[in-house]
């Protein structure tokens, strides 16, 4: 299994196809016959309302969810299914709807986690401690610490997440996922939750991200204000079927869009 | 303004990352070495090796290896007692086969070989949480104490099923067998201690005790940054079976001299005491399996001292008290500071800083 380099993918051409995506626990169909495409470095929003199967397609994109059927093109090369280690390697970094971050451990030590796959010295090294290990701790530290720059984190850098307010979890949360500085950023929902000012600041570092680092990011977000800000393209999902897609003056726009959020009258 | 951090300012990530960070800790930890190295082995005698000091290290070790699996990595685990005669037998049995060879290469194969089993009772953890780990792990227990009870192969056909160390020597001076002298025993035992907690301190802080506890607080999340779940769950069964069979080899070897193997690693004189150690130690806390393992140890001295030396109860009625006062003090810790001794420590650190000031 050759794994596919993001990297290469020129921007603004395909990073991840997929192709007819179904996904089906017994009798519960939450995607059916889905396909989109998301290119290297846009901003890409999935909407839809509750229980449309938009974070069922997350899971699916980084391979902890198996679709029952489709094909998931990643960066040139179809497969079937995705593995979780396999997306984290090649550059896949996701946060979650419910905060998913280590509680006991501070927020400098959740941030070092997303630099994991990255050190490679063997266990009886880090033992020892010595030299080597010790340089690759220090080089690491020093890309997490441009991170806690970037998003604000200094003041509760040795705070355990567990005991932090909501906004900030969500924030180190984002963090982890940059650390791994990954070439497709998948956000789910990564405003629920927060106030006006708290949703700028997250609107600021998903651009901020996206201009500078070029990171690709996949976004499910409710605040329809925010994506039709931020996105490049949405795709609409609804009831675990696609009903829309394109650049969001033409959702706006879209009749079917707007019944599935707005509601249709039998008259 | 006793323990005042003010003023200690770290200019690279290597001294901000460093074991110890204070000056005041350094100071600390130095003093605690110079005293255990170079001051009780002269004053050391038979009744502080036997009773407090050998079984304290070698509780500390069993306490570090259960606070690795459970404490760091979230695996609950009961089957000690049968990890740590895994040791003591990989011991006896390497003893007998090879004479010659040297204690310390034979303890540490002892603990190789432990892991080797950790790891095979470490998989159905992929599978099972929580309870029904801690259900699994004492099957292992049963069946570890039942294995070397049944097959005499281990016990080398032995009348008594006994088994019993023979001399080893460490630079000319015995540290198994009834000659051995106090202070050797006790420093054979303290160089291990201070040797694999060290590595235990450096794994902790760097990937491994990261991934472990990544694991613990959320194996989704982890899985999805890119922490295996099974090959991390199998590192901390391994490590974590290192150090108790290492603890076991001591114990056989170096503490006890001879055992018998449901007497001495049953569940009740192991496996519960070494959780207990944890629990009130501190989970996750590498300072928590020292104090842990140096109440657990230290505790029934001080209640028999007290019940039958000082009130004059009969030994008999003494040892029912300390049953229940055990039991009485886990429901306490249990509910009063679940974090355990260590978190007591970082409180009274806390006031220390701001002393004499109230904030």
């Amino acid at each position: 299994m050759s794994l596919t380099d993001l990297k290469k993918i020129p921007y603004g051409k395909t990073a991840i196809e997929l192709k007819n995506i179904s996904l089906a626990f017994g009798g519960v169909k939450a995607l059916t016959d889905v396909s989109f495409e998301v290119k290297k470095g846009e901003v890409f929003a999935i909407i839809g309302p509750n229980g449309a199967g938009k974070s069922s397609m997350l899971n699916v994109i980084n391979g902890f969810y198996k679709p029952t059927s489709g094909t998931i093109n990643f960066a040139g090369t179809d497969r079937s299914e995705m593995e979780p280690e396999l997306a984290a390697k090649s550059g896949i970094a996701r946060t979650f709807q419910n905060i998913a971050l280590f509680k006991g451990m501070s927020t400098l030590d959740n941030l070092m986690t997303g630099r994991l796959l990255k050190q490679k010295k063997n266990f009886l090294m880090q033992a020892l401690y010595f030299g080597p290990v010790a340089k690759e701790e220090e080089e690491h530290r020093e890309k997490v610490e441009r991170v806690i720059d970037f998003l604000d984190l200094q003041s509760i850098r040795r705070t355990p997440v567990g005991s932090l307010p909501y906004g900030l979890q969500k924030r180190v949360e984002l963090g982890r996922a940059l650390a791994m500085e990954p070439e497709i950023l998948l956000l789910d929902e990564p405003m629920a939750g927060m106030n006006v000012e708290e949703k700028q600041d997250m609107s600021r570092f998903v651009l901020t991200v996206n201009n500078e680092l070029k990171t690709t990011i996949v976004l499910i977000e409710h605040d329809m204000g925010v994506v039709m800000d931020i996105s490049d393209r949405i795709v609409v999902l609804d009831y675990g079927k696609k009903i829309g897609s394109g650049l969001p003056k033409e959702i706006r726009n879209n009749k079917a869009v707007i019944d599935a959020y707005l509601g249709v009258s039998d008259n | 303004m006793i323990y005042k951090e003010t003023g200690q300012y770290k200019s690279s990530y290597k001294s901000d990352h460093a074991i110890f960070p204070l000056l005041q800790d350094k100071i600390a930890f130095s003093t605690l070495m110079f005293v255990a190295f170079l001051i009780i082995p002269f004053v050391i005698n038979s009744y502080w090796e036997k009773a407090i000091l050998v079984p304290f290290l070698i509780f500390s070790l069993a306490a570090i290896g259960l606070n690795i699996l459970t404490g760091y990595c979230g695996q609950v685990s009961l089957g000690t007692g049968g990890f740590m005669a895994v040791g003591a037998f990989s011991t006896y049995k390497i003893m007998t086969y090879f004479p010659d060879m040297n204690i310390m290469i034979i303890i540490l194969i002892s603990g190789l070989i432990t892991a080797a089993v950790g790891i095979i009772f470490g998989l159905p953890s992929l599978r099972i949480k929580g309870f029904y780990l801690a259900v699994a792990t004492l099957a292992s227990q049963f069946f570890l104490v039942w294995l070397f009870n049944k097959v005499p192969w281990f016990y080398n056909y032995s009348d008594t099923g006994q088994i019993t160390v023979s001399e080893r020597t460490m630079f000319g001076i015995p540290v198994t067998g009834a000659e051995a002298p106090s202070y050797a025993t006790y420093l054979f035992c303290l160089v291990l201690v201070v040797v694999l907690s060290f590595a235990a301190k450096n794994l902790i802080r760097s990937k491994m005790g990261r991934s472990w506890m990544a694991i613990r607080d959320m194996d989704i999340a982890a899985e999805i940054i890119g922490v295996p779940p099974l090959k991390t769950k199998l590192s901390a069964f391994a490590i974590s079976s290192f150090y108790i069979g290492v603890a076991g080899a001591l114990y056989f070897a170096v503490f006890l001299g001879a055992i018998e193997v449901t007497e001495s690693f049953d569940i009740m004189t192991i496996s519960f005491p070494v959780l207990f150690m944890i629990i009130i130690g501190g989970l996750g806390s590498m300072l928590g399996s020292f104090l842990g393992a140096a109440f657990v140890v230290t505790l029934p001295i001080g209640l028999k001292f007290l019940m039958v030396d000082m009130v004059g109860l009969s030994a008999v009625t003494a040892k029912h008290f300390e049953i229940t006062i055990w039991g009485l003090l886990m429901i306490v810790f249990l509910i009063v500071e679940p974090h355990g001794l260590a978190r007591l420590w970082s409180i009274a650190k806390e006031k220390l800083r701001r002393w004499p000031f109230p904030y």
